[in-house]
């Protein structure tokens, strides 16, 4: 066995115990930062210990009583209040004597719940957010990120330290939300899942496998929502937007990794599991009344792509009002373009050129190249060649990457040459 | 990546609630932890049936069968990110194996699903 090997051997040992090893360090110590450094110190431990040793027949009990020795020993090094000392070093005695014998018997729901809000507080910017949530909840390394993000080690190291550093001085190292304050937090949770997601779900195929690994990791951490808040609607609206979403995975790129449009995929490559445990996700949102709220409103109109035994099937009328109650939930106006998209499916070029035409003038979009592409579209499918040219070559100087831009160049060619004849 | 775990044994020895109790507890936790998507314990193949086909011939077989030597008597899928961790969760399983039923022996053999896609 290589050291490497050995290095990977221990690393998923400990990420076994990881979550139980941090959130009972959080409620010990009542200061999540600290707990992290900690959790990562005990497998600093086992790297150093084990490759000689072996791994011990028990690696949690291991695992944990080094950690909680670590934690001890900070207490003592540390400036903290004696009588705080007391408190806890009498909590950790308790502790230790009320550990059951199998590690099994821990429920760490609660703790669990309060570290996922502390990694995803909005006091931290988003990539922050991100981070932190990697590391504490699926326990992945700063280089594991790092490769994730495509960006140095170094970033992330940093980012994680000052996100901890600005949780602990700001006095939100241990505290859980209640209340009315619940819910916008859990929608900063949410957000930074669905990031990760999209992080993972925009890379190509072929690159790293770390990066579209980041859509496993964000389905993850909705699994682990979903199981220690299952009244939560949108945590369910999420996950559900998320299966439905990665059900496409397969089929969304060609053999050169080249993308390939939702309508013209293959179909019998998605994942039709995945589709089922997507839409029971939707299903108990629903039941839980959350069928207006806006993952879930998304997920609904993946639903209706999914249920659509061929792209000719869709019903696009029912996305289109999907999309109407999207727009009254989130008030953006590239949810009224994609709104135009349907309705021009479900009700002809027409009536989404209406809706597109209207949005021309909106500020949010003055650069936004899928407008003018979309409106060329909607021109070209009415015979108004010349205008939809024109259309397509606004949205090809507006394009960002290469491969849209030369797809848009493609189309306004075919749209010149459809005028002469 | 995912993986199946298939529990083979050819001891036809009840599992002990102590057994069930600590894997229940294991299962749960991992379900909780996001990593587990699935498991089951299977039934004895006394109780199933098995349909073959052999010299191009299709046919049916339903029990009672005389008790194959290794029988599969559970399985779980887990969501992991390699080889390692889906060793080191099959070690903890079989650990409890060993801790909860002592002189069972028995083999959690561990496969990677197959890369979907073209």
């Amino acid at each position: 066995m290589t050291a490497a090997d050995a290095h990977r051997a221990i690393l998923a040992v400990w990420r076994i115990e990881q979550p139980r090893l941090i959130t009972s360090l959080a409620r010990l110590l009542r200061d999540v930062p600290l707990a992290e450094d900690l959790t990562q110190e005990a497998l600093l431990a086992a790297l150093e210990r084990w490759p000689a040793t072996g791994v011990p027949e028990k690696p949690g009990a291991w695992l944990m009583a080094t950690a909680k020795h670590r934690a001890l020993d900070h207490l003592r090094r540390g400036r903290m209040l004696e009588r705080k000392h007391r408190l806890i070093a009498w909590d950790m005695e308790e502790e230790q004597q009320a550990m059951p014998d199998s590690a099994l018997d821990d429920d760490i729901g609660d703790e669990l719940l309060r570290l996922i809000f502390t990694a995803c507080h909005p006091r931290l910017s988003r990539d922050a957010r991100a981070a932190l949530a990697l590391r504490m909840i699926c326990g992945l390394t700063t280089e594991e990120i790092a490769r994730a993000f495509l960006l140095p080690e170094a970033t992330i190291a940093q980012r994680i330290v000052r996100a901890k550093r600005t949780l602990a001085e700001s006095g939100l190292a241990y505290e859980t939300p209640r209340g009315h304050e619940l819910s916008e937090r859990l929608s900063s949770v949410l957000e930074v899942v669905y990031l990760i997601f999209n992080e993972g779900y925009t890379a190509a195929r072929g690159q790293d496998w770390l990066r579209p690994q980041l859509c496993n990791e964000a389905l993850r951490m909705g699994r682990v929502l979903t199981s220690i808040a299952p009244h939560e609607p949108e945590a369910l609206g999420l996950l559900a937007l998320m299966e439905l979403n990665a059900s496409r995975t397969a089929a969304r790129t060609d053999a050169a990794g080249e993308p390939i449009l939702m309508l013209d995929q293959n179909r019998a490559l998605w994942d039709q599991i995945q589709i089922r445990r997507g839409m029971q996700a939707l299903g108990r949102a629903r039941e839980l009344g959350g069928a207006g709220g806006s993952y879930a409103l998304q997920a609904a109109i993946i639903a209706c792509h999914a249920e659509a035994g061929t792209a000719g099937d869709t019903d696009w009328s029912r996305i289109a009002g999907f999309y109407a109650e999207l727009a009254a939930v989130m008030r953006s106006p590239i949810i009224e373009l994609n709104r135009a998209v349907a309705i021009g499916m479900a009700e002809g070029p027409e009536a989404g050129l209406e809706i597109v035409d209207r949005l021309m003038h909106e500020p949010a979009l003055k650069s936004y190249h899928l407008l003018p592409g979309v409106r060329g579209d909607l021109l070209h499918k009415l015979g108004r060649y010349q205008e939809a040219r024109a259309s397509f070559e606004a949205a090809a100087a507006l394009a960002g990457n290469k491969r849209e831009h030369d797809l848009l160049k493609r189309r306004a060619a075919a749209a010149a040459d459809a005028t002469m004849s | 990546m995912k993986f199946m775990f298939i529990v083979k044994s050819d001891h036809s020895v009840a599992p002990t609630p102590a057994l069930l109790e600590a894997m229940h507890k294991l299962a749960n936790r991992e379900i909780r932890a996001g990593r587990m998507l699935d498991n089951g314990g299977l039934m004895p193949i006394a109780e199933g049936a098995q349909v073959l086909i052999i010299d191009g011939q299709l046919s049916v077989l339903d029990g009672p069968f005389v008790e194959a030597k290794e029988v599969i008597g559970g399985y779980a899928v887990f969501e992991l990110h390699n080889k390692e961790e889906a060793v080191a969760a099959a070690v903890e399983f079989m650990q409890l194996h060993k801790d909860y039923l002592p002189g069972w022996e028995g083999t959690c053999e561990l496969r990677a699903f197959a890369p979907g896609g073209p």
